[in-house]
C-alpha cells in the first residue's frame, strides 16, 4: 500500500492540511477567546470570516485597495461591525441563559449570508493572488502565497497566545474568564473590556477570511462549511482553551491530509471521528483544565 | 447622639433592598460610615451581610433604597464605576485567580487614585507573596490567599474597604497577624467595614457594629456596649 503513494502526493497533501489547520487554529482560537470571556459560542465567526474575504473583494473591486491595505481594513471594518452586534444583540442578552447567545449569533450569520447571497449570488468569485511563483523542491511544488499563509498564521497564533498568557493585557482577561465581576470590582471597565474582546475575536475572524480569499473562492458560504469543522476542533481542543485550540487546529489539519492520502473515503468524516472518540474519552476536550471553563 | 450630628457620614445606606433574581435577601438595610471609622457587620449565617457589601459594591445588581458615598448617589451605578469612586471589596471567596501567578493577582488591580500602593512597597509589606511571587495563585495556603486579596485592593488607592469574614476558616496565629493587618490599616486612615462572625476579633477591632437579622438592622452597638452586653449580641447569633 505504502509503495503506491509518490512524494508529490503525501508532501502535497501536507501542505493542504498545513494551510487548512492555519484556518482551523486561527478561527477556533478567536472562538476560544470569545468564549472564554463572554460564555457566548460564536455562531457567527463564519459569516465573519466570510465578511473579512467579502470585504476585501469589495476594497479591491470599487476602491481599488490592493491585498496588503485589505489586510489591514477589513479586519478593522468586520470587528468594527462585529463590536456594534455586540452592543446591540449581545449585551441585552448577557445575564440570560448562553444558548440565547449562540441562537443570537446563529441568526445574525444567517442574515449576513443571505443578504450577501441576494445581492452577489450564490457562486465563488475570484480575488487574484498577491504573491505568484514558487518554489520547486523537488519532492513538490511549494506556491510562496500558500508559504506566506502558514507563517502568517503560526505568527499570529503565537502572537496572540503570547498577548494572553504572558501580558498584563492577557492577565485582565483571563481573570475576567474567571471572575468578571471582581474585576469590575477593581475599577476596570468590563464591558468596554467584552466589546472590545469579541471586536479582537471577530478581527481574527476576517483576517483569515482576507488570507483565504486568494486560495479559496470568495463566497456567502465559504464560511459555513469550514465552520463545521471549525466547531469539532474547538470541541476537541477543549472549549475555553487558546493553545488547545490553536495546536488541535494544526493537528487535525495534517490529520485530514494523511487520511486524504492513505484513506481518501475518510478524508470527510475522520475530524468527526476524532470528535466522538475524544468526547467519549475526555469530554471536556483535550487540552480543558476546570478553572478554564 | 451628639456625636451623630457632628460626624457626618462619608456613606449612608438608606433603606436597602436586594434580590437574588425573584428571592429577596435585604428588606430595607439603613446604617451610616463615618470617616476613618471601622464598622462591623454582624449577623447569622444568610443574614445578608455580604449581600449588604455586594449591594453597595454594585455586584448584587437588582436592589433599590440609597447608597450614598460622598454625597453621590451609587444605587444606579455599575460596579466598576462605584470602584472608581474610592470603594473597594475584599469578598469572603477571596477570589484569587488560579490562571494568574501571585504576582500578577497582586499586581491585577489598576491604580485609580493617588495614594495607592506601589508594587515594591506591598511586596515589602507582604513578605510571603514575595517569596511565592510566581506560584499559581490558588497554590497559596488559605491565610495567604487572604492577605493576597486584602493586599491588591490596596493598589488601587481606595480608602473605603469592605472586607467580608477575613477571619473565616483560618488558624489563630493567622486570624491574628490579620486583626494586626486590619488595625494598621485603620490607624492609616482606612475606613472599612467588616463583616465579622468572630465577637472577640469584632470588638477587638471595630467602633461600631451593625446587627443584621434576616436582611435587616436589628442594633447597631459602639463596641463597649457590646462588650457590657455581649449575652445580648450573643443571641442574635444564635451562640
Ligand atoms: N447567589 C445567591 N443566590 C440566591 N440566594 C442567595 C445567594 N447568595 C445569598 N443568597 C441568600 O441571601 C440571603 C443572605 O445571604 P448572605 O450571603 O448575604 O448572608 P451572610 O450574612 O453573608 O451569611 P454568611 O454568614 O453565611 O456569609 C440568604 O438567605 C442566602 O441564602
Ligand atoms: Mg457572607
Amino acid at each position: 500500500m505504502f509503495d503506491a503513494i509518490s512524494p508529490q502526493l503525501l508532501f502535497g497533501q501536507l501542505l493542504i492540511g498545513l494551510i487548512n489547520g492555519s484556518f482551523y487554529a486561527m478561527l477556533s482560537m478567536g472562538l476560544a477567546i470569545i468564549f472564554g470571556l463572554m460564555n457566548v459560542v460564536n455562531f457567527a465567526h463564519g459569516a465573519q470570516y466570510m465578511l473579512g474575504a467579502f470585504t476585501a473583494w469589495l476594497l479591491l473591486n470599487y476602491l481599488g485597495v490592493p491585498y496588503w491595505g485589505a489586510l489591514v481594513l477589513a479586519p478593522v471594518i468586520v470587528a468594527a461591525v462585529g463590536m456594534a452586534m455586540e452592543r446591540a444583540v449581545l449585551r441585552p442578552l448577557q445575564h440570560l441563559d448562553h444558548l440565547y447567545g449562540l441562537l443570537a449569533t446563529y441568526a445574525v450569520a444567517l442574515i449576513v449570508e443571505g443578504l450577501i447571497r441576494q445581492r452577489y449570488g450564490a457562486t465563488g468569485m475570484p480575488y487574484p493572488s498577491p504573491i505568484n511563483g514558487g518554489v520547486n523542491l523537488g519532492f513538490m511544488f511549494l506556491p510562496w502565497y500558500r508559504f506566506y499563509v502558514v507563517i502568517f498564521s503560526i505568527v499570529i497564533c503565537l502572537g496572540t497566545w503570547l498577548l494572553i498568557e504572558h501580558t498584563r493585557l492577557g492577565a485582565y482577561l483571563r481573570a475576567a474568564n474567571e471572575k468578571p465581576d471582581i474585576v469590575e470590582s477593581f475599577g476596570v471597565n468590563v464591558p468596554r473590556m467584552i466589546t472590545l474582546t469579541y471586536g479582537f475575536g471577530v478581527g481574527l475572524a476576517a483576517l483569515s477570511g482576507v488570507l483565504a480569499a486568494p486560495i479559496y473562492q470568495v463566497s456567502p458560504s465559504m464560511g459555513t462549511s469550514l465552520m463545521i469543522t471549525v466547531f469539532a476542533v474547538v470541541v476537541i481542543g477543549g472549549i475555553g482553551s487558546i493553545s488547545g485550540a490553536i495546536m488541535t487546529g494544526y493537528v487535525l489539519g495534517l490529520v485530514e491530509a494523511l487520511t486524504k492520502v492513505f484513506y481518501p473515503a475518510g478524508a470527510g468524516m475522520v475530524v468527526f471521528v476524532v470528535m466522538i472518540i475524544v468526547l467519549l474519552m475526555k469530554p471536556n476536550g483535550m487540552f480543558s483544565s476546570p478553572e478554564r471553563l | 447622639m451628639r456625636d451623630e450630628v457632628t460626624t457626618a457620614g462619608i456613606l449612608s445606606v438608606n433603606d436597602l433592598h436586594a434580590w437574588y433574581a425573584e428571592s429577596k435577601a435585604l428588606h430595607g438595610i439603613s446604617f451610616e460610615v463615618r470617616e476613618g471609622e471601622l464598622l462591623t457587620l454582624i449577623g447569622r449565617n444568610g443574614a445578608g451581610k455580604t449581600t449588604t457589601l455586594r449591594s453597595i459594591m454594585g455586584i448584587v445588581r437588582k436592589r433599590t433604597g440609597s447608597v450614598r458615598f460622598r454625597n453621590e448617589e451609587l444605587i444606579d451605578k455599575r460596579i466598576y464605576q462605584i470602584a472608581r469612586k474610592g470603594l473597594a471589596y475584599c469578598p469572603e471567596e477571596r477570589a484569587i485567580f488560579s490562571s494568574l501567578s501571585v504576582k500578577e493577582n497582586l499586581t491585577l488591580p489598576p491604580v485609580l487614585q493617588k495614594g495607592g500602593m506601589a508594587d515594591d512597597e506591598l511586596l515589602k509589606a507582604f513578605p510571603n507573596l514575595q517569596r511565592r511571587a510566581s506560584s499559581q495563585g490558588t497554590k497559596l495556603s488559605g491565610g495567604e490567599q487572604q492577605m493576597l486579596a486584602i493586599a491588591r485592593i490596596l493598589r488601587t488607592g481606595s480608602r473605603f474597604l469592605l472586607l467580608d469574614e477575613p477571619s473565616e476558616g483560618l488558624a489563630p496565629v493567622v486570624v491574628k497577624e490579620i486583626a494586626e493587618l486590619i488595625r494598621k490599616l485603620k490607624r492609616q486612615g482606612f475606613t472599612i467595614i467588616l463583616v465579622e462572625q468572630n465577637l472577640r476579633f469584632a470588638r477587638s477591632v471595630a467602633d461600631r457594629h451593625v446587627i443584621v437579622e434576616n436582611g435587616r438592622v436589628v442594633d447597631i452597638l459602639t463596641s463597649d456596649a457590646l462588650s457590657q452586653d455581649m449575652a445580648r449580641v450573643q443571641s442574635y447569633l444564635g451562640v
